[in-house]
């Protein structure tokens, strides 16, 4: 039985990765940039919601109002403005600046705030669980997974059916083009990266109801995301949810023998997919 | 161009080929001075007071891991942001040779240097598998998975630490102060040994890689072994480097000697110094080791300084400092170049 | 109307033209033709607004051009059917098209009006466009470039590598495209091609303009080609 609550608890885990996973391989899809700042990026939402919280906003949930347009507003300025300038054919540049950011928003929260550890609380609906047969399951990790799917599921019908996503998907075929279509693809870029930090913000959000948040969260949360994607598969957003409910899944049955596995066995069956599967699970065919 | 280049009459049998220098006058400027460097450091520590030697220690272990971060993303063309893993993996070669085994630490440094290098050779496959981003951030989980790995043992002190026993029959000043010649002779080596690499054919075959990996693969260049070796060489130097900070602070944590942090020192350092030239990441680690001392009592605000100068220095001045002094010459302190010797050019 | 007045453009410190100028009336057609590397790329990418001019000007309908962006010069009605076609190979044929409404112009191409005009792309419009032969390619980057409903299309010898009735049959939708009223800019390789399509060719050597006029002797404009 305990095996059983486990996996359920593992699957739903999963949907929190996969909303972390989502935005940086989306960003990473349409730019060819690995944003190394996206885990510490989900902790200043984080702390941007508790702030809001504390300074009279009377849940997180509405202060998620204020918090996800700004991020991704904040997604659009740097990203036009900064990370443009470091889209070239060496990874290098982006690499950096994204590394340098991300140092420089763990310190500053460190400076601001104190080191420890913090949560943010939905009043009841934090410990709320429904009964199935002996297991109890968390409602508020179910609803995390409910929006994870229809994040990405919404992130794909915008991909395939709308002129923005048809735009997107023109972008990282051949950015040249699309200026000659009538677009402006710096622009387009800037939107892209709009929509990967409000995802990572709500992301950010719900990892600080359901485990909390120091300043130093983020290198973990980028960790995770990123074993999710190359376990569910480059490219495949549908895989980078499978790849999520794996990792969630071998982390909480692992912790369920040995509470101080958590880590480990996840990083190891990252491992063992990159030796026997390197394209991930769904392998999409990923452009060059 | 003037070259009296003269055709082979038919009584001259013999042509002379151009001869290659491989020295400059820069480089000959520059070798000079670092052996005239090297000497005086050598004896320093009989000049200044023991903390200075202390201190003057960690500017060579930055040195290090400068000159090797810059060795992998710079001539290599890999980001790697987890080197920490073999400065952790160092660190507890020493706890093991040294704290358990009761091996004399000068002697354990070589060793732990070549334990880390060929520890990485397996790794390195495994990282090799990704690219770009990607790939930075495996050899981060690689990091993690040595940290969490090293924490399971409870021989090596778990998650508390380990603290080494001092070496038997030295005064704490003589510890010190052979700390500080270790590290410097290891500083040594390793900027030697990248020298070295970069001047051999090699070193322009990881050039060729970095600028055109397609072109050099095509030409013959084994791009792959040629990265493995630089792979495994930054590996054993950041082993190298860890092993002298577990000798110098006798206190190895778990936390502390694979942080992530020591990567955001590495990159800082060459981004800073300069990526891609050898007097760069020195530069750079000499920055940041004045900087450290001077804003030590001012916690995370000078990392977060750092980071700003870091990103601006990649966005407007991706040559670094040294890039900023040599402007488009290109200047070599280190013999690493070609040049062709114009009066052999004549017949 | 379309003016290029006396430009210069360098590819870093190589001058790819120098003092060109030329004039297009509106619904009118001129063939600019040359070797390999006179410019004659390098002109329409000019125009299009992918490189920058040195000196000189581009002028539509009377206003400069010179320093609009690319995409605003899309919009402007500046279309260009770029050289290799530049298909967005992951999308489909249809969504090629459909992406050039980014340009926000409206006018007789609409989807419709295409496939009804091209049905070798009708046919082909759910296919992916990186699995198109090089003809339906062409005749897709063309369609695409009318969605917009330009007031200029540039052409960028769009008979590269194709079949001779393959490019009949591009070459006979010309007159099509201009009884809607775009005029055209063609720049073809092809000296026979380029003057049945034009009775106004300008010819381009190294840069440079080395012969225009209207109903050109073929001997003048084979000189002028050669720069003999």
């Amino acid at each position: 039985m305990q095996i059983v609550s486990a996996i359920i608890q593992g699957v739903l885990l999963g949907g929190l990765y996969a909303l972390f996973a989502a935005g940086l391989s989306f960003m990473f899809g349409v730019m060819r940039l690995v944003n190394l700042a996206h885990g510490a990026l989900a902790v200043l939402a984080a702390y941007g919601t508790l702030l809001l919280v504390q300074a009279g906003f009377v849940s997180p949930l509405l202060a998620m109002l204020v918090i996800v347009p700004a991020m991704a507003a904040l997604g659009y300025v740097l990203q036009r403005f900064v990370l443009q300038r470091t889209l070239s054919e060496s990874p290098l540049p982006s690499l950096l600046v994204t590394f340098g950011i991300a140092i420089i928003i763990a310190n500053l929260l460190l400076v601001t705030q104190s080191a420890n550890q913090r949560r943010l609380s939905l009043g009841a609906l934090d410990t709320a669980s429904i009964a199935i047969g002996d297991i109890r399951i968390g409602v508020f990790p179910i609803l995390v997974l409910a929006f994870a799917v229809l994040a990405l599921g919404g992130l794909s019908l915008v991909m395939r059916r709308t002129q923005f996503g048809r735009l997107v998907r023109a972008v990282s075929d051949d950015a040249p083009t699309v200026s000659l279509m009538g677009a402006n693809p710096r622009h387009i870029y800037a939107i892209a990266a709009a929509i990967a930090f409000g995802l990572v913000a709500v992301a950010g959000v719900a990892n600080g109801v359901q485990a909390g948040f120091n300043p130093s969260s983020g290198d973990m949360l980028l960790i995770y995301a990123f074993e999710a994607v190359i376990i569910g598969g480059l490219g495949s957003l549908w895989g980078t949810l499978l790849g999520s409910m794996i990792l969630g899944v071998v982390q909480t049955l692992a912790a369920t023998f040995d509470a101080t596995l958590f880590q480990l066995a996840g990083h190891v069956v990252f491992l063992i997919f990159l030796i026997f599967l390197p394209n991930g699970l769904i392998q999409r065919r990923v452009r060059q | 161009m003037t070259t009296h280049a003269v055709p082979p009459t038919p009584t001259q049998a013999v042509r002379v080929a151009p001869h290659i220098r491989r020295f400059t006058p820069a480089s000959i400027v520059g070798v000079s001075v670092a052996l005239v460097l090297a000497i005086v450091m050598a004896v320093l520590p009989y000049y200044v007071p023991i903390g200075s030697t202390r201190q003057l220690t960690d500017l060579f272990v930055y040195i290090i891991l400068a000159t090797a971060w810059n060795l992998l993303a710079g001539f290599g063309g890999m980001v790697s942001i987890g080197q920490q893993a073999y400065v952790g993996l160092g660190a507890y070669g020493i706890v093991t040779l040294v704290g358990i085994l009761g091996l004399n630490q000068l002697l354990a440094i070589p060793l732990v240097a070549v334990a880390c290098a060929i520890i990485a050779i397996p790794i390195s496959y495994l990282v090799f598998r990704l690219v770009g981003g990607y790939f930075a951030v495996g050899t981060w989980v690689i990091a993690e998975i040595f940290r969490l790995v090293t924490i399971r043992f409870p021989e090596l002190g778990a998650g508390s630490g380990f603290s080494i026993p001092p070496m038997a029959g030295v005064d704490r000043d003589m510890r010190i102060a052979i700390g500080y010649w270790a590290a410097l002779a290891v500083a040594v080596i390793v900027v030697v040994a990248v020298v070295l690499l970069v001047r051999s054919r090699l070193g322009l075959a990881l050039t060729a890689v970095r600028d055109e990996p397609v072109a050099a693969a095509t030409s013959g260049v084994n791009v792959v072994t040629a990265r493995r070796l630089v792979f495994v060489i930054a590996a054993a130097a950041a082993g190298a480097a860890g092993a002298i900070v577990a000798i110098s602070a006798l206190n190895v944590q778990p936390t502390a000697v694979y942080s992530v942090q020591w990567t955001a020192f590495m990159i800082f350092m060459v981004v800073i110094g300069g990526v891609g030239s050898i007097e760069g990441p020195i530069i750079g680690a000499v920055l940041f080791w004045i900087l450290r001392e001077l804003l030590a009592d001012y916690g995370e605000v000078y990392l977060i300084g750092l980071g700003l100068l870091g990103v601006v220095m990649v966005l407007v001045a991706p040559g670094g400092i040294w890039g900023l002094l040599t402007g488009r010459r290109r200047v070599n302190l280190f013999p690493i170049g070609y040049r062709l010797d114009r009066r052999t050019l004549a017949g | 109307m379309l003016e290029i007045d006396d430009i210069d453009v360098y590819y870093g410190q190589l001058p790819a033209m120098r003092d060109v100028s030329m004039r297009l009336d509106d619904g009118g057609i001129l063939a600019v033709i040359g070797a390999n590397g006179a410019g004659k790329s390098t002109l329409l990418k000019a125009i299009a607004g992918q490189v920058p001019l040195a000196s000189g000007r581009i002028l539509l309908d009377g206003k400069d051009v010179s320093r609009v962006p690319a995409f605003k010069r899309a919009r402007l009605g500046i279309a260009l059917v770029p050289e290799g076609r530049r298909l967005f190979k992951s999308l489909t044929v249809e969504e090629n098209l459909l992406t050039a409404r980014a340009s926000k112009r409206s006018g007789p191409w609409t989807l419709d009006a295409i496939y009804e005009r091209f049905p070798l792309v009708a046919e082909r419009r759910h296919r992916r466009a990186g699995d198109l032969s090089g003809g339906e390619q062409q005749a897709t980057s063309i369609a695409r470039a009318l969605i917009s409903n330009p007031s200029v299309l540039l052409l960028d010898e769009v008979s590269l590598g194709l079949a001779p009735a393959i490019i009949a049959q591009i070459y006979a939708s010309i007159p099509l495209i201009r009884e809607q009223g775009t005029s055209i800019l063609l720049v073809e390789q092809d000296v026979q091609q380029a003057t049945r399509a034009s009775h106004d060719v300008h010819c381009l050597l190294q840069g440079r303009t080395s012969l225009a006029g209207r109903d050109l002797d073929l001997a003048d404009i084979t000189r002028a080609y050669f720069g003999a």
